[in-house]
């Protein structure tokens, strides 16, 4: 295991990436679960304003308000927010400068809109920034609000730019409030407290992605966490069965004396099942292919299976299952 | 469902220009690149325009490397094929270095605020995606046929959008506000400017600090004296793509999430009356019709695997079963796209075992992507 990598105990914030298509929120919402199981409280945040956790959870769309949206076994509670750049500004003026209320009318003028445009690396900085804030906010008791902060991030292509706000910023500001901001949110996110993980598919192009994101983070200092095999499918044939696959030495007689037991021998049946067969061996021996290249990249690997229904708010408790089973939330 | 006739409007001499959009990961890419293989063996001379292809792809397509001018693909005849990947910073310093003179275009250059807008402003990428297009699609271009892949965006939608809100940003009241104290006062603009502009830069130069606020003016000033709007020339390319020689072809996977998306894109470009080609639905699952239903193949699985008798053949009737189970989920999204969208031509591709590796690859999906008697 990388040194890098933390030590899990001390992670507080779980960032999860991926290549699009790859069921990045769903894997996102699914640690959530997991991370609550056992009476903690996390809060879920979505950042790209696609409104995807409102969709998985099946509420209303979510706003700038924390909202709970599950509980998970053992009496913890998931809470979710749709981070918007603008109110975000709004909390950061309110924060550091009392500002809320010139805030909102800047807002009614269309200023607000133009000043997370303006900066490039700005609205990045707002909204991880928020992240950050949600991380270290205390309850009045001095204990954390949130045991976790999982944040669907954007996608893997541009993660390492998302997250290192300094650098971003930089070019733009060397010196004053924002570069300061941009600072305060790098110690966090550089830290033991953070890790990101990214979400793939046993795809040559996701995996690519996934190794490239790695070596684009590391080089960063930014800590990376697990890999999440996403959409997994047990083999149907067993690797002797493939062998003869490939070799075309599957016992044709076999099958026909089978398919006559059951009255569904015909030769465009047999056709078929050899086909599919042939495909089915290609395509597992590709997965295993990729699934070393991944291994090889030497970090935690969570495989998680393909839901043949569906996913719904029973099969994100079943990911949830599989994570909390797994090494990345012990 | 309505086929899509790829061959047809690929041969059509009429097609300049045809925009591969969706939701991220659905082979947009890929499917630009096919399309544009298909097209220069049908005699077109093609130029695919990537935003941001896997190494992979570039291979596929026998080149080492992409940048931002077309090279040309060995190997595809009677037309030809020519490939690029659109570098945003570099077609944004090229549309600076045509407009401004050498001294002002230095300025501009060097500013920090351009460097950081030309780089990574959110929209920079889809806006200079459209200049690229119009600079491809002059009338003295060697090619007949454009093909863009549009960049991996949060939305689909995006690429419509950005274009217009960078330009509107640039040309954009605020920006006025800022560089108006420079433009002397007296203007109506001026003088309303000074009532917020105050609050505004108090505001900003707290967030941004002081030096942002004035490289943003140097900025403005400069670009200001140069060119024309910025809003003018992203509705000018705009209106490019609502002409006829226009063909957006939406890509989606048989999913729920690629599905909504697609049919998000599809309504605004009917909304906007701009050309829609049709569908394309990638790496559809294919199964060999059979008489026997997907559940009695499940139930004669299980009485093999009950009796012992061949676990072969119980397994592969699974896999069989399976299959066609996927088949039917996948057609039913496809049919409730097909009922809300029932003039849109759709083709049906077909997922390969393997990813691909060459132009033979591309050729293959190519011919899916015409065969019209694909009755998935």
């Amino acid at each position: 295991m990388h040194s890098n990598q933390g030590s899990p105990s001390e992670v507080v914030l779980h960032v999860v990436s991926g290549k699009g298509g790859t069921g990045k929120t769903t894997v996102a919402a699914a640690l959530a679960i997991s991370l609550a199981t056992n009476g903690h409280r996390v809060l879920l945040m979505e950042v790209e304003g696609r409104q995807g956790i409102a969709q998985l959870f099946d509420v209303p769309p979510l706003s700038y308000d924390e909202t709970k949206v599950a509980v998970a076994p053992g009496g913890g509670e998931v809470w979710a927010l749709a981070v918007d750049s603008e109110d975000a500004l709004l909390d950061y003026l309110e924060m550091f400068y009392k500002m809320r209320r010139a805030g909102s009318a800047l807002r009614k003028m269309g200023a607000i809109e133009f000043a997370t445009t303006i900066a490039p690396g700005l609205r990045d900085v707002l909204l991880t920034g928020k992240a950050i804030e949600v991380v270290k906010r205390k309850e009045k008791n001095a204990s954390n609000a949130y045991d976790f902060v999982v944040l669907d991030a954007p996608p893997t292509g541009r993660i390492t730019r998302f997250l290192n706000v300094n650098s971003e910023v930089s070019g733009l500001a060397k010196v004053g409030p924002i570069k300061s901001h941009a600072d305060s949110v790098m110690s966090v996110i550089a830290s033991p407290l953070t890790t990101v993980h990214l979400v793939t598919l046993l795809e040559e192009m996701p995996v690519q992605e996934t190794l490239d994101g790695i070596a684009d983070l590391e080089a960063n200092g930014l800590p990376v966490g697990s890999i999440f095999v996403n959409l997994m499918r047990p083999p149907k044939l067993d690797a002797h069965q493939r062998k003869a696959v490939a070799e075309h030495t599957l016992n044709t007689l076999e099958i026909e004396r089978g398919l006559e037991a059951v009255g569904l021998n015909s030769p465009e049946l047999i056709d078929s099942l050899e086909r599919e067969a042939l495909d089915h061996t290609q395509r597992v021996d590709l997965e295993a292919r990729e699934l070393q290249r991944l291994e090889d990249a030497q970090r935690t690997i969570v495989r998680l299976p393909l839901i043949p229904a569906g996913i719904d708010l029973g099969a994100l408790y079943e990911l949830a299952e599989i994570i909390t089973n797994s090494e990345v939330t012990k | 469902m309505t086929s899509l006739d790829i061959d047809a409007l690929l041969s059509n001499t009429d097609t300049e220009i045809i925009i591969c959009t969706g939701a991220g990961g659905v082979g947009k890419t890929t499917t630009a690149a096919a399309l544009g293989v298909r097209a220069a063996e049908l005699g077109r001379n093609v130029c695919v325009l990537t935003i941001d292809p896997a190494r992979r792809l570039a291979q596929a397509m026998g080149l080492t490397e992409l940048d931002n001018t077309p090279r040309p693909v060995i190997g595809v005849s009677p037309g030809s094929l020519n490939a690029m990947m659109l570098d945003m910073k570099r077609t944004f310093d090229e549309v600076v270095e045509a407009h401004a003179d050498p001294e002002r275009s230095k300025q501009i250059l060097e500013n920090p605020f351009y460097q950081a807008l030309s780089s990574s402003f959110a929209g920079t990428q889809e806006y200079m995606a459209m200049e690229k297009l119009g600079q491809l699609h002059q009338d003295d271009s060697p090619w007949d046929l454009i093909i863009v892949d549009t960049p991996p965006s949060r939305s689909a939608l995006d690429f419509l959008d950005a274009p217009a809100r960078l330009g509107s940003f640039l040309d954009g009241r605020f920006i006025r506000i800022l560089t108006a104290p420079a433009r002397g006062a007296g203007s109506a603009i001026g003088r309303i400017a000074a009532l917020g502009f105050g609050i505004f830069t108090n505001v900003l130069s707290k967030i941004l600090g002081a030096q942002v606020l004035s490289d943003i003016g140097t900025f403005v000033a400069a670009i200001d004296t140069t060119f024309g709007g910025f809003r003018e020339r992203a509705d000018a390319t705009y209106e490019l793509l609502k002409k006829p020689g226009t063909a957006f072809i939406v890509v989606a996977a048989p999913e729920r999430d690629a599905l909504r998306e697609a049919s998000f894109f599809v309504e605004r470009l009917q909304s906007e009356s701009m050309p829609l080609a049709g569908l394309v639905l990638n790496r559809v699952q294919e199964v060999d019709a059979g008489s026997a239903t997907e559940e009695q193949i499940t139930a004669a699985a299980q009485r093999l695997r009950a009796s012992g008798e061949s676990e072969l053949t119980a397994s592969l009737l699974e896999l069989h079963a399976q299959r066609m189970a996927l088949k039917e989920r996948q057609k039913h999204l496809a049919a409730r796209f097909e009922s809300a969208h029932p003039a849109v031509p759709i083709i049906a591709v077909p997922a390969m075992a393997e990813d691909i590796h060459d132009l033979d690859g591309l050729r293959q999906i190519g011919a899916e992507l015409a065969d019209k008697n694909n009755d998935w």
